[in-house]
C-alpha cells in the first residue's frame, strides 16, 4: 500500500498560547536581529561587533540632543502610525499617509508664506493647523469617496495621491521661489514657540494625547467597533445594520485629520519650511509601525521606539566608521525589519517537521488503514492552514514593500 | 539519467559560449583616455609650517552620499585635503544624505556635540539651517558651498565659498565646439545643424551661469552653434535626467552637456553614441565612447585652507572663489575615442588666456541678448531673486566677483529653454 508522502515541514496554527510567550517570541526575535546586524556589520565594515552596539546606543542616547532628536522622530512617527491604524483596521489599506501628511504640511507652509506678517502669530499657527488639518482630511477622504461608491482599489489609489501631493508641493515652491533651486527658506511666521530651548517637545506632548485618545477611541467608542466589525467581516456589518460607506469616509475623516496634524507638526515647530524631503518616507514607515503593533495604540508607542532607534543607531554606525554611503544602512534596517515582520509568522504558526514512520510496514492492518486515514485528515487540514497564511502574504509583502521605501 | 547527461551538457554549452563571447569583447579596440595636463600656474600655499593638533576635526554635512558625483566630489576633496595635510580618517566626520530641512540642523549640532572645529556643508539649501547653528556656537567655523548670504548674515563664523567654475565650463564648451566642428568637416551634419543640449537642473543662477558659459566657449570655436535647454526640476533624479537626454537627442541635438548629478545623461547618450561633455568628474570609465570631457570643482584646496586657517586661528574670509590659479577649476583627461583632434591643445591655450585674464568669458562685445549687446547687468546678490547691483564693469560682467556664488542669469540669443516657465 503506497502512503500519501507527508511533506518535509508543514505549518501548523498555534492555539491557546500563553499571552506572555509571543513577547517572549518578540524580544528573543529583536535580540537575535541584533546580534545578526553585528556580524553582518563585522563582516562588510569591518567594525567589531561591541562597537556597534555602542554606536547605536551613543546614535540613540549618546547625549541630551541625541535623545531628543530621537524622540521626536519617534513621536512624528507615531502620530502618522496612529493615523493609519484606524483605516488599518478596518482593512482600509490606506498607504497614502506619506501624501496627506505633506498636503497638511503643504497647507501649513501656504499659510506661512502668504499669511506671514500680516496677521498675529497666535491667529497664524492656529489657522495653520486649521488649513493643516482640512488639507490632510481632504486628501484621505477622495479615495475613501471612491472606495465607498465604486469600490475602486485603495492602495493603488491612495498611493497615486501621494505623488500628485509631492508634485503639488515642488510646483508651489517653483512659484514661491521663481529662480530658486527648489527649496524654500525657513520662514519666521507661525513658528511654535521652543520649548525648555528647545523644538522637540510639541510632537511629543501631541503623541501623547493621540495616543491615548485613539486608544479609547478604537476600545471604548461605538466607532471603533464599527471599524473592527467591518474589519472583520463587511457581510457581517452589513447583516447588523452598520452603513459600511459611512463607516469608511468617517475613518478616513479621521486618518487625514491626524496626518494633516502631523504635518502642521513638522512645519510649524520643526522645518518652518516645506520640501520634497519633508516627511521624508515616514508615511510608509508608519504603516510598519502599525501593522508589527497589531493595530494596538499603545503597543506602538514600542514599535515607533524600535523603528527611531534602529533609524538613528544605524545612522551613528555609519558615522562613526566614515562610510559615505546609505546603502549599507538601508539593507541592515530592511533585514532588522523583515527579522521582526518574520518572527510574527511564527508567534501565529508553528513549523512542524515529518516525523519518521518507522513501523509502518508489518503492523496491524487495520491500525495502519486507520493511521493513514488519520493522517490524510490532517494533511486536509494542513493545506487548509497553509492556504490562510498564504492569503495573509500579500499584506505581508505590501508592509514590507512599504518597509523598503519607509527606510529611505 | 539521459536528461541529466542532456542537462549537463547544456550548460557546458552555455558556459562555453559565455567565455567565448566575452574573450572576444576584449579583443575589441578599447577607447583610451588623453591627458591633460594640469594648469602650469597654479599657485599652492605653504602649509608646512601649520602643526594640526591630533583632535582636530572637521565635519562635512553632504545631501546625498557618494553615489551621488556631486556628493562624491566633495567627499573626495575632503579625504584629500585630510591625507595632503598629514591627517587620517579620525579627523574628518561624513553625515551624508542629510536633506535641507531640519535633520540639517541637528546634523551640525551632532558635529558639534562630536567636537568639530570646522562645519562645512555642501548643499545650496542647507544654508539657512547650518546658519542658525554657527549663530549659537560663535567659536566654531561653519562654510557652506554654494551659499549667498555669509557677508550680509553679520556672523564672523560663518563662511561662504565657491570657484570660477564658469571658467571650466567655458574650457568644456570649448571642447564642445571642436567636436562639432570636427562633424561639420567629416559631413555628418551641415554647420546650421550643429546644435548642442544641455539638461539642467533648475533654472538658478548656478545653471544659467554653467550652461551659458559653456555655450559660449562652443561658440568661440563653432560660431553657427545654436542650443536647447530643458530642465528637470531637481539636482539628481538618474531617470528625468536620462528621459531628457533622450528627448534633446531626438529633438536633433549633436551633442549633450549636463548640470545635474547623476549618470542619467551620460549613460543615455553612450546608448544613442552622442558625444556628451560631463560635469563634477570624469565619467569615462562608464561610458568610454561617448565622453569627451569634464569640468569640475576640486575643493581640496578650499578644505585645506579652512583647515589650516582654523588651527592659526586666523579669520576665513566670507565668500572665498576657487579659480583656475588656486587649483580649484579643473578639467579632467579627455576621452581619446569621442573627443576631436586637437582638444588637449586648445583647451591648454585658452585656458592660460582665461588665468591671465586676457581673455573674459562674459565679454559682452561676444553675445548678443535679444539682438543687442547689453552694458549693463543688474545682479541679485542679496538672495531675493531680483537683481540691484551693476556688476557690469567694461564691457565685462565680472561674474563671482562681488559674491563668490554665481549671478549670471541672462537669456542669450543662441540658446533655447524648452521648459523654463511655471
Amino acid at each position: 500500500m503506497k502512503q500519501n508522502k507527508e511533506p518535509l515541514v508543514h505549518l501548523v496554527k498555534r492555539d491557546n498560547v500563553a499571552p506572555w510567550k509571543p513577547w517572549v517570541i518578540r524580544a528573543a526575535t529583536i535580540l537575535g536581529g541584533l546580534i545578526f546586524i553585528c556580524l553582518l556589520c563585522f563582516a562588510e565594515l569591518k567594525v567589531s561587533p561591541f562597537k556597534v552596539i555602542k554606536y547605536m546606543f551613543t546614535g540613540a542616547f549618546g547625549n541630551e540632543h541625541n535623545v531628543l532628536v530621537m524622540f521626536r522622530q519617534m513621536s512624528l512617527l507615531l502620530i502618522i502610525a496612529l493615523a493609519i491604524t484606524p483605516a488599518f483596521k478596518m482593512r482600509f489599506w490606506n498607504i497614502g499617509a506619506e501624501g496627506q501628511v505633506l498636503i497638511g504640511a503643504f497647507g501649513a507652509c501656504a499659510c506661512m508664506f502668504y499669511c506671514g506678517g500680516k496677521m498675529s502669530d497666535a491667529g497664524l499657527i492656529v489657522l495653520m493647523l486649521v488649513v493643516a488639518i482640512a488639507a490632510g482630511m481632504i486628501w484621505a477622504v477622495i479615495p475613501a469617496l471612491f472606495k465607498a461608491k465604486w469600490n475602486t482599489n485603495e492602495t493603488l489609489f491612495t498611493l497615486m495621491m501621494n505623488y500628485i501631493a509631492l508634485q503639488i508641493v515642488l510646483y508651489f515652491i517653483k512659484v514661491w521661489v521663481p529662480g530658486g533651486t527648489g527649496s524654500l527658506n525657513p520662514i519666521k511666521y507661525g513658528n511654535l514657540p521652543q520649548i525648555a530651548g528647545g523644538d522637540y517637545y510639541f510632537s511629543m506632548i501631541f503623541a501623547a494625547i493621540i495616543t491615548v485618545a485613539m486608544f479609547c477611541y478604537l476600545r471604548f467608542s461605538k466607532h471603533g467597533y464599527e471599524i473592527t466589525v467591518v474589519g472583520e467581516s463587511v457581510n457581517t456589518a452589513k447583516y447588523i445594520g452598520i452603513n459600511v460607506k459611512k463607516v469608511i469616509i468617517r475613518t478616513l475623516i479621521l486618518s487625514g485629520a491626524i496626518c494633516g496634524i502631523a504635518g502642521f507638526l513638522i512645519v510649524a515647530g520643526i522645518d518652518h519650511t516645506i520640501s520634497k524631503d519633508t516627511v521624508g518616507g515616514q508615511g510608509f514607515t508608519a504603516v510598519l509601525v502599525s501593522w508589527l503593533a497589531q493595530f494596538n495604540p499603545i503597543a506602538m508607542i514600542f514599535t515607533s521606539f524600535l523603528v527611531a532607534f534602529l533609524t538613528r543607531g544605524t545612522q551613528e554606525v555609519m558615522t562613526s566608521s566614515g562610510i559615505t554611503n546609505n546603502f549599507f544602512a538601508q539593507v541592515v534596517t530592511g533585514i532588522m525589519f523583515i527579522i521582526i515582520l518574520a518572527s510574527e509568522f511564527l508567534i501565529r504558526y508553528q513549523i512542524v517537521f515529518r516525523k519518521k514512520h518507522k513501523d509502518e510496514i508489518g503492523g496491524n492492518d487495520t491500525e495502519s488503514a486507520e493511521d493513514s486515514k488519520t493522517e490524510i485528515e490532517t494533511e486536509n487540514v494542513n493545506d487548509e492552514q497553509i492556504e490562510t497564511a498564504q492569503a495573509e502574504e500579500p499584506i505581508a509583502q505590501n508592509v514590507e514593500v512599504a518597509t523598503e521605501k519607509g527606510v529611505n | 539519467m539521459k536528461k541529466k547527461v542532456l542537462a549537463i551538457v547544456l550548460c557546458l554549452a552555455v558556459v562555453t559560449a559565455l567565455v567565448i563571447g566575452l574573450v572576444a569583447c576584449n579583443t575589441e579596440e578599447e577607447a583610451k583616455e588623453i591627458e591633460l595636463p594640469a594648469y602650469d600656474g597654479i599657485v599652492y600655499p605653504d602649509y608646512s609650517d601649520v602643526v594640526i593638533p591630533a583632535d582636530f576635526k572637521i565635519g562635512i554635512i553632504c545631501l546625498h552620499d557618494n553615489s551621488s558625483t556631486y556628493d562624491k566630489n566633495f567627499i573626495d576633496a575632503a579625504n584629500k585635503a585630510i591625507e595632503e595635510l598629514g591627517l587620517n580618517s579620525s579627523n574628518i566626520i561624513f553625515k551624508t544624505n542629510i536633506s535641507e530641512n531640519a535633520s540639517c540642523q541637528s546634523a551640525a549640532e551632532e558635529l558639534v556635540n562630536a567636537g568639530c572645529d570646522v562645519i562645512f556643508a555642501d548643499s545650496f539649501g542647507h544654508e539657512s539651517f547650518v546658519r542658525e547653528v554657527a549663530a549659537k556656537n560663535p567659536s566654531i567655523q561653519f562654510c557652506h558651498a554654494t551659499g549667498v548670504s555669509a557677508a550680509s548674515s553679520g556672523l564672523d563664523n560663518f563662511h561662504n565659498a565657491f570657484a570660477s567654475i564658469y571658467e571650466g565650463r567655458y574650457l568644456a564648451g570649448v571642447a564642445a565646439g571642436l567636436k562639432l566642428n570636427e562633424m561639420i568637416a567629416n559631413g555628418t551634419i551641415t554647420a546650421d545643424q550643429a546644435k548642442m543640449g544641455y539638461v539642467g537642473a533648475f533654472t538658478y543662477a548656478e545653471v544659467i551661469s554653467g550652461y551659458t558659459s559653456f555655450y559660449l566657449g562652443a561658440k568661440s570655436v563653432c560660431p553657427s552653434v545654436t542650443m536647447d535647454v530643458q530642465f528637470t526640476g531637481s539636482w539628481y533624479d538618474l531617470s528625468a535626467e536620462k528621459e531628457t537626454a533622450e528627448a534633446l537627442i531626438n529633438r536633433g541635438c549633436k551633442l549633450i552637456s549636463q548640470h545635474a548629478d547623476s549618470m542619467g545623461a551620460p549613460s543615455a547618450c553612450e546608448q544613442a553614441g552622442v558625444p556628451n561633455v560631463s560635469y563634477n568628474g570624469s565619467t569615462f570609465e562608464a561610458c568610454p565612447d561617448t565622453f569627451i570631457v569634464s569640468s569640475r570643482i576640486d575643493w581640496t584646496p578650499y578644505f585645506k585652507y579652512i583647515i589650516t586657517q582654523t588651527v592659526k586661528g586666523e579669520a576665513i574670509v566670507d565668500d572665498w572663489t576657487g579659480t583656475l590659479a588656486t587649483g580649484s577649476v579643473v578639467l579632467t583627461n579627455v576621452g581619446g575615442k569621442a573627443a576631436a583632434e586637437g582638444t588637449v591643445a586648445k583647451i591648454v591655450e585658452v585656458r592660460r588666456q582665461l588665468a591671465e585674464g586676457t581673455l573674459q568669458v562674459f565679454d559682452t562685445s561676444k553675445f548678443t541678448v535679444n539682438g543687442e549687446h547689453v552694458t549693463s547687468f543688474l545682479a541679485d546678490l542679496d538672495g531675493d531673486y531680483v537683481g540691484e547691483t551693476e556688476v557690469c564693469f567694461d564691457g565685462i560682467i565680472k561674474e563671482s566677483f562681488l559674491r563668490s556664488a554665481p549671478y549670471f542669469t541672462l537669456n542669450v540669443d543662441g540658446i533655447t529653454l524648452l521648459n523654463s516657465k511655471t
